[in-house]
């Protein structure tokens, strides 16, 4: 039998990864918490969380990065921003989701088959290559990369939408994928660490 | 009054009943559209959960399209698109870096943004440009007996509050009254429709759906009103599977844009209406009345 350890070491920390998170614009104020909870109460996805989002700020602030990086919470966020118009220290919760599911798949340490981060990447794929998503698509891949069986069982949402029109058999595509992929060639190239608060260093806490 | 139009890849996709019903009602009332031409996926929630900077480029590639278009404003229809376009551009204003990094790469496309397209939702336009009394004027069959609950999910008021109140938001109900519906109380206006989960772990995703589709029915809506393309997917496209899993809630979910096209005279099929999945007998009948 697996028996996991539920109370956390201090070595378990990864020194220096709160700090990090918190230099990421956006992400500032989370050194103001205080552990309100209020955050965790208003989230519709709190339920089904295996920390709630009260606990991965306390946890993201001291250092616990693999606990955050690996938990079900950051990709159970679905961004409706409850947490941030209500945090009464203007913490932008929501957006300290987006830099630890950044940060997660930067790592390859998302739960694995866990089909959103699937869903997430899939998506930055197409839009990068195609310039446009087409959703119906989208759908397919991530059921097939991840759970194929899942995809049977949407057969029948598949044929609605192509018996009412709503179902595009081909990619939609941007016309100058070219100029489009110049683009990110550019931002790939220019140095991370020339950007001080535009993007985080990932390097530090390896 | 001339705009530029960020359609979204969900209005030209599951999405078209939106744009079918839009375009044609905006028209009726003398507000021109003009589409961006070869414009880019926003980026939406999944992009940045990748990579932040690189959806704020996707994202700006848009709105330098926009300012070389030339109209004064930008309209965007899905909440999703509306909410990035509008992030970029707290991101362009805010972070010196982030700035320099989108304007190395407009220059790649010859592409310049200097900051100042506002981007606008259709709603916001209506109710500050149009004006309620300009839609009144049009309407032919006013929706008698129709008994709407507003429900503007979460991107649109959160979280930039920008022509609408964050906590009880009443644009889309003083729409719907205008058009000659009633508005039903309906305190879930803003609550989470679950986003992208319904399609990833439809526990967790569909639960709220269905709590959003039983409160319309139990506060006696017979019809959800909506302005957002993944709202409407969401509490139209899986009854099935959230009557098998709780029970039926039956109600159908239709776009702001086409209660206003039935109002002014256009047909259900005009306005796409026959793309959804729960039909609406009841809104053609008092439609009619």
């Amino acid at each position: 039998m697996d028996l996991p350890r539920t109370i956390k070491y201090e070595a378990d920390r990864v020194a220096g990864f709160g700090k990090e998170v918190m230099s990421v614009p956006g992400c500032e104020n989370l050194q103001s918490c205080i552990q309100c909870g209020t955050c965790s109460g208003v989230c519709p996805l709190s339920i089904y969380m295996d920390y709630s989002p009260r606990q991965v700020m306390a946890l993201t602030r001291s250092d616990f990065k693999n606990e955050v990086l690996r938990s079900h919470t950051i990709w159970l966020c679905a961004s409706c921003y409850a947490c941030t118009v209500e945090c009464p220290r203007q913490i932008r919760i929501t957006d300290i989701m987006y830099e630890l599911k950044q940060r997660a798949i930067h790592d390859g340490i998302y739960p694995k088959k866990f089909p959103i981060p699937v869903l997430a990447k899939e998506f930055y794929k197409m839009a990068h290559k195609q310039g446009r998503v087409t959703d119906n698509w989208l759908a397919t891949w991530m059921f097939l990369k991840t759970n194929w069986r899942a995809a049977l069982g949407m057969w029948r949402l598949g044929l609605g939408l192509i018996k009412r029109g709503r179902f595009s058999f081909t990619y939609d595509s941007i016309r100058q994928k070219d100029q489009l992929a110049r683009m990110m060639q550019t931002v790939d190239n220019l140095s991370i660490d020339a950007l001080t608060d535009a993007k985080p260093k990932r390097k530090a806490s390896h | 009054m001339k705009y530029s139009y960020f359609p979204g890849c969900s209005l030209k996709g599951t999405g078209r009943s939106y744009e079918e019903s839009l375009l044609p009602v905006f028209k009726a009332l003398g507000v021109e559209m003009e589409e961006l031409d070869d414009w880019n996926c926003c980026g939406a929630t999944a992009y940045m959960a990748v990579d932040e900077v690189k959806a704020c480029v996707m994202a700006s590639r848009n709105l330098a399209l926009a300012e070389r278009l030339g109209h004064a404003e930008l309209l965007a229809p899905c909440s999703a698109c509306y909410l990035v376009l509008n992030k970029t551009k707290h991101y362009l204003h805010d972070s010196a870096s982030v700035r320099g990094v989108v304007g190395q790469a407009l220059q790649q496309a010859d592409l310049s943004y200097s900051g100042n397209v506002p981007v606008r939702h259709p709603l916001d336009v209506l109710i500050n440009e149009v004006g309620l009394d300009e839609v009144k004027k049009r309407v032919r069959h006013p929706l008698k007996g129709l008994k709407v609950a507003p429900y503007y999910g979460c991107q649109i008021v959160r979280p930039y509050a920008t022509f609408d109140d964050q906590y009880n938001p009443t644009t889309l109900d003083r729409l719907v009254e205008a058009l000659g519906g009633s508005v039903v109380r309906f305190p879930l206006k803003t609550r989470c429709c679950g986003g992208s989960l319904t399609g990833t772990l439809p526990e967790p995703g569909l639960l709220c759906s269905y709590i959003i589709l039983k409160e319309a029915l139990a506060r006696g809506a017979n019809v959800i009103a909506t302005l957002c393309p993944l709202c409407q997917f969401n509490l139209d496209g899986y009854h099935d599977k959230i009557t098998r899993k709780w029970d039926p809630v039956r109600i159908p979910t239709v776009y702001f844009s086409q209660l206003m096209g039935l109002a002014f005279g256009l047909s259900e099929k005009e306005m796409g209406l026959h793309r959804h999945f729960i039909e609406m007998p009841a809104l053609a009948a008092s439609a009619a009345a």
